[in-house]
């Protein structure tokens, strides 16, 4: 078993400098790394290139790293539900890149899995692949879209062990899976570290030679951004 | 003329045994609420779900499981969970049915326009660019005008474009058009409403060919 177990995010974010691109898992609120993202708060790292589906809420996820002016560029797929965001993008202190959700998605796990970059349908024709290079393939045209590369990948998974094999939950998962072994060094977070052997092998997501380190992450506040619920009859 | 649930109600009727379903946000998802019981359907959230279900009741609300809309939701017997590039692969491989989403404007091309309005705060496309120029079977759910009355029923999308030549089958609060030919096929009138009143608040090339029945909801 290769170690990958930290004692704490204070060692798994060693090496963060101020103008790396880090990528963080999480859709919405949901499956967000949160204590990387409370140590980069902590770290007060600036100029920060930040890759995650959305970016937060005013008060929390990737909207602490807003309020704290640490991001310069977010690369996002959706970014509708934060007021400091909107005031940072209209004023251009903040640049962002929309991008497809799929193509999003897509550009992390052709990092991951060695690809430098791929031809997908979406976009085609719109703003989105103004100067990209497009390509017909039996009489449907497609864009294509570079990997990403990045010094960070922050993840969050419900169960791992120290040999860095993950288990998500739920819709937790999203771009988590995707992220590992995407960037130059994978940071996971999870919610119960146990004994390496108690994962069974067949229900491992995230085999650990994606992930660089791995810890007991606390303190989860998980919130909820839309509760919705229906009344028992 | 139609509200939302109506035309959700109206959409539903396309919904078949079988179907791998992706609900947009707004109006498309009231479609669910529509479908018959009699048929099994699987609705997929692009976040990561395939098999939701509806609302959790009050105090079984699970941070963990939400749509793509972030709401919290249930999942049905012989759902599955998986990660975005997955996800993605379901609708860009078209294993996905049918899409239903909400527009701002469709032109009689095909095109759709549905996540910018230049000078106004953009927030993102999300998944429907992935969506739209995917899926074979595309529904649109919209208003036929704005609240100006003017048309979103084009000859020419006005609006920068979320994909080209894709939408088959617009259900609006007056019609149901078909899109085909770059031309608009009415074929059906919501209830209580003309053919007329369907050609005025359609700036697009409509055809009406013969008698055009009235929805049956």
């Amino acid at each position: 078993m290769i170690n990958k177990k930290v004692n704490n995010v204070e060692e798994a974010l060693q090496g963060i400098k101020s103008g790396m691109t880090f990528m963080l898992g999480g859709f919405g609120l949901c499956g967000i790394p949160e204590n990387a993202i409370a140590e980069l708060v902590k770290l007060n790292v600036r100029e920060l290139t930040c890759i995650s589906n959305n970016a937060g809420v005013d008060d929390f996820g990737l909207g602490l790293l807003l309020q704290n002016k640490q991001i310069k560029k977010m690369i996002s797929s959706y970014v509708g539900e934060n007021d400091e965001f909107e005031r940072q993008m209209l004023s251009g202190e903040l640049e962002v890149e929309l991008t497809p959700q799929g193509t999003l998605a897509e550009k992390c796990r052709a990092a991951q899995a060695g690809f430098p970059a791929f031809y997908t349908p979406a976009g085609y024709g719109t703003e989105v692949a103004e100067g990209k290079e497009t390509r017909e393939f039996d009489g449907k045209m497609y864009v294509l879209e570079p990997a990403f590369k990045a010094d960070f990948a922050f993840v969050k998974a419900w169960k791992g062990d120290a040999a860095g094999n993950l288990i998500f939950k739920g819709t937790a998962r999203n771009f988590n899976p995707n992220m590992c072994g995407a960037a130059t060094i994978t940071v996971a977070e999870v919610e119960e570290l146990v004994p390496v052997g108690q994962l069974d092998p067949n229900n491992v997501h995230i085999p650990g030679i994606f992930v660089q380190r791995i810890f007991q992450g606390k303190n989860y506040e998980k919130r909820i951004e839309q509760r919705t619920v229906r009344q028992r009859s | 003329m139609l509200d939302k649930n109506g035309i959700a109600k109206r959409i539903a009727q396309e919904v078949q045994d079988g179907f791998y379903v992706n609900l947009g946000i707004g109006i498309p998802t009231l479609v669910a609420n529509y479908v018959r019981d009699d048929i099994e359907v699987e609705f997929q959230s692009e976040n990561g779900v395939l098999g939701m279900g509806p609302f959790p009741f009050e105090g079984e609300e699970d941070a963990d499981i939400i749509n793509a809309g972030k709401q919290t939701i249930t999942t049905m017997p012989g759902a599955s969970f998986f990660d975005s590039s997955m996800s993605f692969a379901m609708i860009r491989g078209k294993h996905v049915h049918l899409t239903i989403l909400g527009a701002m404007e469709v032109a009689e091309n095909g095109d759709i326009a549905n996540w910018k309005i230049p000078g106004k705060m953009v927030k993102g496309m999300g998944g429907a660019m992935d969506l739209v120029a995917s899926a074979e079977n595309i529904i649109v759910a919209m208003m036929h005008t704005n609240k100006r009355g003017e048309s979103k029923i084009l000859k020419k999308c006005s609006l920068p474009l979320t994909g080209v030549g894709c939408v088959t089958k617009v259900v609006t609060n007056l019609a149901v058009l078909e899109v085909k030919n770059n031309q608009f096929y009415l074929l059906e009138r919501a209830p209580g409403v003309s053919v007329e009143e369907i050609q005025n608040a359609t700036e697009g090339t409509l055809i009406v060919d013969g008698e055009i029945p009235e929805m049956i909801l």
